[in-house]
């Protein structure tokens, strides 16, 4: 792992996009990693775009402002990139994280990739539906961060989501993000 | 074992207020706020604590909640932000008037109008003058680490003044950042028993607080009261130590960082001094010898100290996410000011008022204000003494 994992997220209000950022920075602080998660506040209506970050870190954490050329770009909702150009900032080795069904060659011509950015797609939304029935991708794309980044296993991050659904949902509802969470890990395609 | 977390500041803080279990909360809801007095009361509701809550109906009966029973002789706090800081105001003095060691959490936000509930320090740096004692926290772990520390300042005996914890609104108070908290015992056994003094409750022997004091002694018990307010450095340094002796964090009047062989520097409340703090490294790799200094304990102001610590540089930049309006220059520039007038040898200064209501202080910021400092090194002049940074002309 680099010794600083700066992440965005791109979502809209509702889709659990900030409680991914959190799940994530929760599960990445064992090893003694330093960590950070933290939406941009704006007027939280449901729908709405929104973006969220996360800076995973050896070393202590101490910007306290927006991430601004991240590493890692998480898309949670396929529609922005109509109206938001998720790739600012992104510097030449950037890696995109797509919520789509879409073929993840279809999404780098999207995207208009640079040959080193490298683009993943996963079908979150779909995994969501099948595993707990509502379309919410946040589960599934946290799976899918943990394999791309490497700085997480997929164990560590299951009894993170458990952790943090634990506390408000019904077993049927955990079991199904632990679910969604782990086939987001094993059904990330690369383009 | 100290527990790591990854929590909001607003998180932490609560989380200290459970730790140290007061007798008396009295709070009215208030965005940043809210959320560490939501936490605090699902807490009193669950058994966690035995803080006896009071529901009220606005911050100004909040704090006059606290002060009746802060004289009654309980631990008591509240906690609040921005406009409700700003209704307590009437009250505030009577809580640093009458000796009440209440503490008070202030989640900096900006004040109306234009209604904003983002970060700014306009709301403290409105109560600077009220008598109370004001420590300022870069992070979450600080302003779980002050709100801890602040009991021990505030019921000191040659103390016993309010105090108010500050961090910033959103940027941390409801950003989640790894850190550590202390077991229970230790905090409980840091905090110690809460020592009552001159107690309304004991009837057997009657008190009297705010009475009436005209021309005939009105002046010598405010000079009694800067009188007071000069030991809280010594109390803080004191409780500091005991501090790092358990947790092995340190902390002081105020923090330096890289400052002692620097040539130009930036003082900077709050959580922009980390973000600074990251760009200093990058110009000291560069060769330029930046630092930077962060005051901790903001009222009383350790002007003698903060004075020491700067006057060997070139050039000092002042960053207020305040403005004082009329009064010249921001808030922060004048304490600084001040410091550096009784030194004979001081350096050029300039005030760059920035991040008002919540703006973002990005790294091209601080860039911009190291730039600056060492041009005015190098010239000797300063260009313009205030400006506004991160602002559309």
């Amino acid at each position: 792992m680099p010794e600083r994992v700066e992440v965005r997220w791109h979502g809209r209000g509702g889709q659990g996009t900030v409680t991914a950022a959190k799940v994530f920075a929760d599960a990445c602080l064992s090893g003694g990693r330093y960590v950070q998660a933290f939406p941009e506040y704006g007027p939280e209506r449901s729908g709405a775009p929104l973006k969220a970050y996360n800076r995973i870190s050896d070393t202590e954490l101490r910007m306290h402002c927006p991430v601004l050329h991240p590493g890692i770009v998480v898309v949670a909702d396929s529609t922005l990139i109509d109206s938001i150009d998720v790739t600012e900032g992104a510097p030449e080795n950037a890696v995109f994280i797509v919520n789509t069904a879409k073929d993840p060659f279809e999404m780098r011509k999207k995207l208009n990739a640079s040959a080193n950015q490298k683009v993943y797609t996963i079908d979150a939304t779909r995994i969501a539906i099948d595993s707990f029935g509502r379309p919410l991708p946040n589960s599934p794309l946290v799976g899918t961060l943990a394999k791309i980044t490497g700085i997480v296993s997929l164990e560590t991050i299951l009894e993170d989501v458990k952790k943090s659904f634990g506390k408000k949902f019904s077993q049927k509802i955990i079991d199904g993000n632990l679910d969604a969470a782990r086939r987001g890990y094993e059904e990330v395609k690369e383009g | 074992m100290p527990k790591i977390v990854a929590v909001t500041g607003n998180e932490a803080v609560a989380e200290a207020l459970r730790q140290v279990n007061p007798d008396v909360c009295a709070a009215y809801p208030i965005t940043p706020q809210t959320d560490i007095m939501q936490r605090f009361s699902s807490f009193a509701a669950n058994g966690k604590v035995k803080t006896e809550m009071i529901l009220v109906e606005s911050e100004h009966s909040a704090m006059s909640a606290c002060v009746g029973a802060s004289a009654a002789g309980g631990r008591v706090i509240t906690a609040t932000s921005s406009q409700g800081l700003a209704l307590m105001w009437e009250i505030l003095w009577i809580a640093s008037g009458d000796r009440l060691p209440i503490v008070m959490p202030l989640v900096n936000r900006a004040l109306s109008a234009p209604i904003n509930i983002h970060g700014d320090h306009s709301d403290g740096m409105g109560a600077r003058d009220c008598g109370w004692i004001q420590l300022w926290s870069e992070n979450a772990q600080e302003a779980y680490d002050n709100t801890i520390q602040a009991f021990r300042i505030a019921e000191h005996l040659d103390i016993r003044l309010p105090a108010m914890v500050c961090m910033d609104g959103f940027i941390i108070s409801h950003s989640i950042t790894r850190m550590e908290y202390l077991e229970d015992e230790k905090v409980k056994s840091f905090v110690g028993e809460f020592k009552t003094l001159n107690p309304l409750l004991d009837i057997e022997k009657p008190v009297s607080y705010g009475p009436l004091i005209l021309t005939d002694y009105y002046m010598e018990y405010r000079k009694a009261h800067e009188h007071v307010m000069s030991k809280v450095p010594g109390v803080v340094k004191q409780v500091a130590d005991e501090f790092e002796k358990m947790t092995g964090r340190k902390y002081g009047l105020f923090e330096t960082y890289r400052l002692d062989d620097a040539e130009v520097g930036i003082v900077v409340l709050n959580s922009a001094a980390g973000t600074t703090k990251d760009v200093i490294d990058e110009y000291r790799a560069k060769g330029i010898k930046a630092g930077l200094l962060k005051p901790r304990l903001f009222r009383p102001f350790p002007y003698a100290e903060v004075g020491d610590a700067l006057k060997h540089l070139k050039a000092v930049c002042v960053l207020d996410r305040a403005d004082a309006f009329g009064g010249s220059f921001g808030p922060l520039f004048m304490d600084i000011a001040s410091s550096l007038y009784i030194q004979d040898k001081k350096p050029l200064m300039f005030n760059r008022i920035y991040g008002l209501g919540g703006r973002d202080y990005m790294p091209d910021q601080a860039e911009h204000v190291l730039n600056e400092l060492v041009e005015t090194a190098k010239t000797g002049k300063v260009q313009s003494v205030k400006e506004y940074i991160g602002v559309r002309e």
